[in-house]
């Protein structure tokens, strides 16, 4: 293949990426939605609901607060640009996304995190106490949550001797007893605390409250209407299903391409979307039995997140 | 050719500062800071020089000082220091222009500022003990003088230059004594000499001379425990001249660090450098739960520099361990990671300093809780503090986050090779490279969001407005720096991989390359910077159209209205109600109560007719910094009873001082007999 | 609910229609905009709270309104109809204009129950200053003091047209 299909294929690859991630994100929402639903007694919303709220959403006026500045409005849009980038350089389908070279464990942790950052600086300028409160919280929890995912993502470079994703989800493939390895699966359940974190779900925050003193993700994004806060939605359901997708792929690697070309890459796609799709219905079942945790025990809750992964990464030097 | 720019750095430094105190008022500022210029660039071009070609220039002279002469030499990893101090020292004194109105325009300021720049630029070329001595203390004594330009106004001042006074001249006190050691022991106070005679010299010396010289440069480097003058002296000086302290000032303990340990001394036993990574790691977490915890924009930045300075040293320190272990090609990459967080920290610590200036002498104060929406007052410096305070919390596109990544690759992939004690440390060092990497998230978004967002907390921050042009140009150069780092760290990583393998015996001269991608040699680790920053801007791009496109389907109505935030439908919203920098930083205090040990006080007063009414309460709060409170004020009181006790000597009493002075001579007499 | 109900639930989705017919007839063009997708914000006027239970159990598990695509929400922000019980107090109007103005547009007010119609029992109190309609415009109408979970959900239905 020439330079120039090599190019057009890598933008395909990455189109298709985005696109499964941005509406199968809405859907894993509204899947886990209808689990939740169905484990309360009810009927509950359909699948595709998330998608109905967000193209409603589009329509609607915006509103700024009078005092706020630029910063307001970027963002929703960075929140979403760095969602889009990961996952068009993610091995979530294929294990060569356009890229790939440079997908970087800690680079991607790294995007995603300047996603949180400007949401949460978006939430300081509406000049609420709900926007203060809710950065002030996320802000802490990302915090303390990093240690945990910078050692869990050593822990799994170490055996694979690099931090580049596409290369950890191959030797996943190619050999499965690394899978199986305790400092990954330690450096795993280390993320999946992570990911709990990260994303808003219970015991650290309900995405469902109601009540702002409760609220840890939602109160950043009380103040946005109409397009911001479609933004803001899509943006939070694609982060959701990055982190799963890259949790799936790191565990259960089968099912991703392997080889180039478009069936492959449709099979890799099916397969994403039913892997994260279970993810999505164990976090949901897991969040009707359990209860939201108390703000001052979430940093308990991230420290065994991270003895997880210490134990992991010292686990991956001992056993070579 | 590297000589003559030497010499010509020398004499317009000392042409600038004798401007500085001879001209009248109108023209001094302008005369030093031209000449200053002149100094920085003669400087760049010569270290430039020498980077390319990557060889060493020697200048010997025997008449400026007396008994020793002077001899400097620079070589690549001077030449990486001396780039970094003239770029911040030429963005610092364009800043100058614009502030010199606020206090910064006296004889002493305007001769002090210049004999400081050219004594930095200096320092890293110094080929002798004694050249080097003299260059440090210049440097000393002038910070000295700058930090005490505002004195007159305000008590703290004179506290905060008494500390570092003390602090400095005692750390300079450690690098006498450890180079004093080396240089008798080997016979001559070139470096060069010492250097050939390194390893002829017993082990108890060159132990006690590193530890000392990591005692007394990390002093200066801001190392935890020996910080404490670093948030006293840099808030209380002029925004220049904390600009100039933090980007090019702390550099120098560092190169001392890697002079003393590896060019000297050509590297040692593991447990040294252990010792360096520890004393790193410490700084980087005590640094960055302190700027997350401060209130005070200016300590804020002054506590994320001993953070910094942390992160370097354990780059530092990793290089060593690993050298020592054997493995030369990723300690060099590992210097050559501490090297970048140098440079990037110059960069956007310059920039976070000038910008800060522009805030305190648009509002008057550097008090988080009474700043606020100055963003759409003031806004090019807010978007050059914007880019500042991104780059230092390691986010893509700029240049934090390459630094950042390169340490920790050389961290994850010196792990499989090493040692049982490296390879305890290298997980905690990652440990505490993550955690110091969100706390700095929580500082700068804090000091964003609560100075620069929302509304404004007080009148002074209601009334601000842009400062002068040359303030923003200065604090603006460097924040461009940061964003062409951060996209093409290629332009530096060459220069660097040359310092790194002068400073590293042994190990292979170009680790990295690659245009746009950064490969490591030899190691799996990719990343493109550039290719990344354009994906965000990509899509960055492609999420706003779609916002605007979604405006076709919109009956006509205003597509944006601004109105006040939503607030529960309560009557009336204030600024006061918005989270202050204290509230923001509650959760992190409560998580970290024993370390950061904060001082409250709750005052309830009744109403005079009955004790079930409340009149006032009266909440009072302040973080101090528990390594000053249990430390050196015990140290310092002792002084003090040591001091007391010593008053019963001198009663007064002529006889018995003749007494004194019979005694000890005759002591002298004895010992030298 | 056992794990057989679930699954049973899961493969044979229970209609909407099956027991509440089809949706009442509204403004085609409101449908249109929303299409299907409704949030609410509820605020409470000064009401004696017995429309909320109704509410409640509207969206409890027995009648479940949100399988026709509305969702209650925490801000105005987020909503594109207010959900206003009780008749408005004097202290309230000030929030409920506000809570009004703070909705993006296009935005309705959905007035539940009888005394939101028109007071109610609470005519001519002291603390009553008017009608819900009497300070903001209303869309749609609820009867009934208070009206049934089926009827505030076929108000609903009208609303998403689902």
């Amino acid at each position: 293949m020439t330079g120039f299909q090599n190019v057009v294929a890598a933008g395909l690859v990455a189109g298709a990426q985005i696109v499964t991630v941005s509406v199968g994100g809405l859907l894993l929402v509204g899947v886990m939605r209808k689990v939740r639903s169905h484990l309360e007694g009810r009927v509950g919303p359909p699948i595709h609901q998330p998608l109905l709220d967000v193209r409603k959403l589009f329509t609607k006026q915006r509103m700024h607060p009078e005092q706020a500045s630029w910063v307001f409005g970027a963002g929703p849009v960075v929140l979403v640009a760095t969602a889009v980038v990961v996952a068009a350089i993610s091995p979530l389908a294929t294990t060569r996304p356009p890229l790939g070279r440079s997908a970087d464990f800690f680079a991607i942790v790294f995007v995603l995190l300047l996603g949180s950052v400007s949401l949460a600086l978006g939430a300081l300028d509406t000049g609420t106490p709900f926007g203060g409160m809710g950065s002030s919280r996320a802000m802490t929890i990302g915090a303390l949550a990093e240690p945990a995912l910078l050692v869990a993502i050593l822990a799994m470079s170490i055996p694979a001797h690099t931090s580049n994703l596409p290369v950890l989800v191959r030797m996943g493939l190619a050999h499965p007893e690394m899978i199986a390895s305790p400092a990954r699966i330690l450096a795993l359940g280390s993320f999946v605390v992570i990911i709990l974190a990260e994303s808003g779900r219970l015991p650290i925050d309900n995405p469902s409250t109601h009540l702002e003193l409760t609220m840890i993700h939602e109160a950043m994004v009380l103040e946005y209407a109409g397009p911001d806060l479609g933004l803001v939605t899509l943006g939070e359901s694609m982060r959701l299903t990055l982190l799963l997708g890259l949790l799936v792929n790191l565990l259960v690697p089968w099912g991703v391409a392997d080889r180039p070309g478009a069936v492959s890459i449709v099979i890799g796609l099916g397969a994403l979307a039913g892997k994260v799709a279970l993810a999505g219905i164990a976090i949901a079942t897991f969040e009707v039995f359990t209860a939201k945790l108390r703000l001052f025990r979430v940093p308990e809750l991230l420290a065994g997140g991270f003895v997880l992964a210490v134990l992991g990464a010292v686990t991956a030097l001992v056993v070579r | 050719m590297s000589n003559v720019s030497l010499v010509i750095t020398a004499a317009a430094g000392s042409i600038a500062a004798i401007a500085g105190g001879a001209l009248p008022a109108k023209t001094r500022v302008w005369a030093a800071v031209v000449l200053t210029w002149g100094s920085c660039i003669a400087a760049l071009v010569g270290a430039l020089a020498v980077l390319h070609t990557g060889q060493s220039s020697v200048l010997n002279s025997s008449q400026i000082l007396p008994l020793t002469g002077v001899t400097m030499v620079l070589d690549p990893l001077g030449a990486v220091f001396v780039v970094v101090t003239a770029v911040v020292a030429i963005a610092s004194t364009l800043y100058w222009l614009g502030y010199a109105s606020h206090g910064l325009s006296t004889r002493t300021a305007s001769a002090a500022l210049p004999v400081f720049v050219t004594s930095m630029l200096l320092v890293p070329t110094a080929g002798s003990v004694a050249t080097f001595l003299v260059l440090w203390e210049l440097m000393a004594l002038a910070s000295l003088m700058l930090v005490l330009v505002d004195q007159r106004r305000r008590e703290e001042t004179r506290s905060a230059a008494q500390w570092y006074a003390v602090m400095t001249h005692v750390g300079a006190a450690a690098i006498l004594f450890a180079l004093v050691l080396l240089s008798a022991h080997a016979g001559d106070q070139t470096f060069a000499a010492i250097r050939v005679h390194a390893h002829h010299l017993p082990t108890a010396v060159r132990n006690t001379a590193f530890v000392l010289a990591v005692l007394g440069f990390g002093s200066k480097a801001g190392a935890v425990p020996l910080h404490v003058w670093l948030p006293k002296a840099h808030p209380e000086a002029p925004s220049p001249v904390s600009a100039l302290m933090s980007g090019a000032m702390v550099n120098l303990g560092i190169y001392g660090i890697v002079l003393v340990g590896d060019r000297l001394l050509g590297g040692g036993p593991v447990w040294w450098w252990l010792m360096v990574t520890a004393l790193g790691v410490v700084s980087a977490l005590f640094g960055a739960l302190h700027a997350a915890t401060s209130t005070d924009l200016k300590r804020l930045l002054a506590y994320s520099t001993a953070d910094n300075m942390g992160l370097v040293l354990i780059g530092v320190g990793a290089s060593g361990m690993f050298a020592a272990s054997g493995h030369r090609a990723i300690a060099s990459i590992a210097m050559v990671a501490a090297l970048l967080l140098t440079v990037n920290h110059a960069a956007f610590k310059g920039s976070l300093f000038l910008s800060a200036g522009s805030v305190q002498v648009a509002t008057g104060t550097r008090d988080l809780d009474r700043l606020g929406g100055l963003m759409r007052r003031m806004p090019i410096t807010g978007a050059v503090f914007m880019v500042g305070a991104l780059s230092i919390a390691a986010l893509p596109p700029f240049n934090g986050f390459v630094g950042e990544w390169l340490l920790f690759q050389s961290l994850l992939h010196g792990l499989p090779t090493s040692s049982t004690a490296v390879a305890i440390a290298v997980p905690v060092g990652v440990a505490a490279l993550a955690l110091t990497g969100g706390l700095t998230a929580v500082a700068f978004v804090k000091a964003i969001g609560v100075g620069f967002l929302g509304r404004p907390r007080s009148e002074e921050a209601a009334a601000a407005h842009e400062v002068p042009r040359t303030m923003q140009m200065g604090a603006g150069m460097l924040a461009g720096l940061c964003v062409v780092l951060g996209l093409v760290p290629v332009i530096v990583l060459p220069a660097l991989g040359r310092a790194a393998a002068s400073a590293v015996s042994g190990a292979p001269a170009t680790t990295l390359s690659g245009s746009v991608d950064l490969h490591l040699a030899g190691l799996q680790g990719v990343l493109a910077p550039a290719l990344l920053a354009a994906g965000l801007a990509l899509a960055t791009g492609a999420v706003i159209a779609l916002r605007q496109l979604a405006r076709r389907r919109f009956t006509p109505q205003p597509a944006l209205r601004r109105a006040e935030p939503w607030g529960s439908g309560r009557e009336l919203q204030t600024a006061r109600m918005q989270y202050t920098a204290t509230s923001f930083a509650e959760p992190l205090e409560r998580v970290f109560d024993d370390v950061v040990r904060p001082d409250r006080d709750l005052d309830v007063s009744h109403v005079s007719e009955s004790r079930y009414y409340v009149e006032k309460v009266t909440y009072w709060t302040s973080i101090g910094d528990v390594i000053e409170q249990n430390v050196y004020r015990p140290v310092i009181s002792a002084v003090h009873w040591w001091g007391q006790r010593a008053r019963a000597l001198q009663n007064g009493s002529v006889h018995r001082y003749l007494a004194y002075g019979l005694v000890a001579l005759v002591v002298i007499l004895a010992v030298i007999t | 609910m056992t794990i057989r109900s679930v699954l049973q639930a899961m493969i044979h989705p229970h209609t909407a229609t099956n027991d509440l017919g089809a949706p009442p007839a509204a403004a085609v063009g409101v449908r249109h905009t929303l299409g299907g997708s409704l949030q609410l914000r509820h605020v409470d006027a000064g009401s004696c709270n017995g429309c909320e239970l109704e509410i409640a159990s509207a969206f409890g598990p027995a009648y479940d309104a949100e399988r026709f695509g509305a969702r209650l929400v925490a801000s105005p922000r987020h909503a594109d109809a207010l959900v206003v019980t009780g008749p408005v107090t004097k202290n309230m109007v000030g929030p409920l204009k506000k809570t009004f103005e703070a909705m993006p547009e296009p935005r309705m007010v959905i007035a539940v129950g009888d005394c939101a119609r028109d007071c109610g029992v609470f005519k001519g109190g002291y603390g009553v200053a008017g009608a819900v309609a009497d300070i903001v415009p209303v869309d749609v109408q609820v009867p009934g003091c208070p009206p049934r979970p089926e009827v505030i959900i076929q108000a609903l239905r009208g609303l998403t047209g689902r």
